[in-house]
């Protein structure tokens, strides 16, 4: 049985988290944990990850950007993403589970506000890069609660008060 | 000759303006929703800001009765074609709607300062938009692009000239602080929407907090 991994990192770059995935001590610890295939969606970036196999994982590929990462992320089993509101979501959405890594070079970023909250809630973990080794060490996946999906149902409904539809 | 003549026209406008602006801010904006029964459909205008804003204010506009916020348009940032096609993915009838550019107000690292220009363009572009299409309801969600029609509306308002209703939704992504249109249109608007209870409650009772 393969056990897919996708790391995505959206339109940007965010070498350090594909450095940081790629280190042997990582990828040991995810294979200790039952993951054997890894997916690298790196962004716009000149960086090449090492692609070889090792430490369980018979497959390590890495692509920049397409229009198929919605039907990879479906395939995956385990999603580490980037902190941006639009992929945090598009995982969860899919009920898989997230991993958000920061990126601590971004100061004052409202997306961190973004993870802070959904981590609260119970629906993903997140952490730097620097402790990413610590996290899947001691995470318990299985604990994270399904996302109930987002609230533009219940925006739309108020707008309908508003405009005086609600009896419709 | 002239220059009294159009102080004698504009004072009386800039005067009203002043005072019924305040008085739509102080008085009207941002109180509770009155219970009201419409059966008429409502022209809807339609802000798209760009990448995920466009994401999410299309994913409300999905579940809006299309029969009643009818006919629907789009205002769209000259810079951005990908909103464009997700508009066309929402949208099945082709005489439902329309599609209308306007300048983006700042773009991404652009600096405050020549943003200034970009925003004042757009705000005379969007003179002749509003009052083309007088729109019953407006409504965005962000970023900067939407500042300048949600003025020219509230302008049109503030003068009686138009009676429409200016709803902004904080982005999901806002969890403790309004975003810069955010922080604007908490007045502007006639409602609020959030999405977190930071945003609403006590700290800003004018705001619904959508749980």
């Amino acid at each position: 049985m393969n056990k897919r991994i996708l790391v995505t990192v959206g339109t940007t770059k965010f070498d350090e988290l594909i450095n940081t995935i790629t280190t042997n001590e990582v990828l040991q610890e995810l294979n200790n944990q039952g993951y054997n295939e890894l997916i690298l969606q790196i962004g716009k970036t000149n960086f090449q990850p090492n692609c070889s196999s090792r430490c369980g994982f018979n497959n390590i590929k890495a692509f920049h950007l397409n229009s198929s990462l919605h039907e990879v992320m479906k395939s995956a089993d385990l999603i580490i993403s980037h902190a941006g509101a639009g992929s945090c979501l598009e995982a969860l959405e899919l009920l898989k589970p997230l991993i958000i890594i920061i990126n601590d070079h971004l100061m004052s970023n409202h997306q961190l506000e973004l993870a802070k909250q959904l981590y609260k809630l119970g629906y993903l973990y997140y952490s730097n890069c620097k402790g990413l080794l610590k996290l899947i060490q001691i995470v318990n996946l299985s604990k994270l609660k399904p996302y109930p999906g987002d609230k533009s149902k219940d925006i739309a409904s108020i707008i309908d008060k508003i405009m005086g539809y609600s009896n419709f | 000759m002239v220059l009294p003549l159009i102080c004698v026209l504009i004072f009386p406008i800039v005067i009203l303006f002043i005072i019924r602006g305040t008085y739509l801010i102080l008085n009207v904006n941002g109180k509770k929703i009155k219970k009201t029964t419409q059966t008429k459909p409502s022209k809807t205008l339609i802000v798209l800001g760009s990448g995920g804003h466009t994401t999410e204010i299309l994913r409300i506009v999905r579940h809006l009765n299309k029969k009643l916020y009818f006919p629907r348009v789009y205002v769209q940032a000259q810079t951005d074609d990908i909103s464009l096609m997700k508009v066309k993915q929402i949208e099945e009838n082709i005489n439902d709607y329309k599609i209308i550019q306007i300048s983006r107000s700042r773009e991404v690292n652009q600096s405050y300062f020549t943003s200034i220009w970009t925003t004042i363009h757009a705000i005379f572009q969007s003179f002749p938009l509003i009052w083309k299409e007088k729109p019953d309801l407006l409504l965005c969600n962000g970023p900067g692009t939407c500042i300048p029609p949600c003025l020219v509306v509230f302008f049109f308002n503030s003068l009686f000239l138009l009676n429409t209703k200016i709803i902004f939704v904080e982005s999901f992504c806002r969890v403790e602080t309004f975003s810069l249109s955010g922080k604007i249109l908490y007045y502007i608007a006639n409602h609020t929407i959030v999405q977190w209870p930071l945003l609403g409650g006590d700290n800003y009772p004018r705001s619904i907090f959508v749980p």
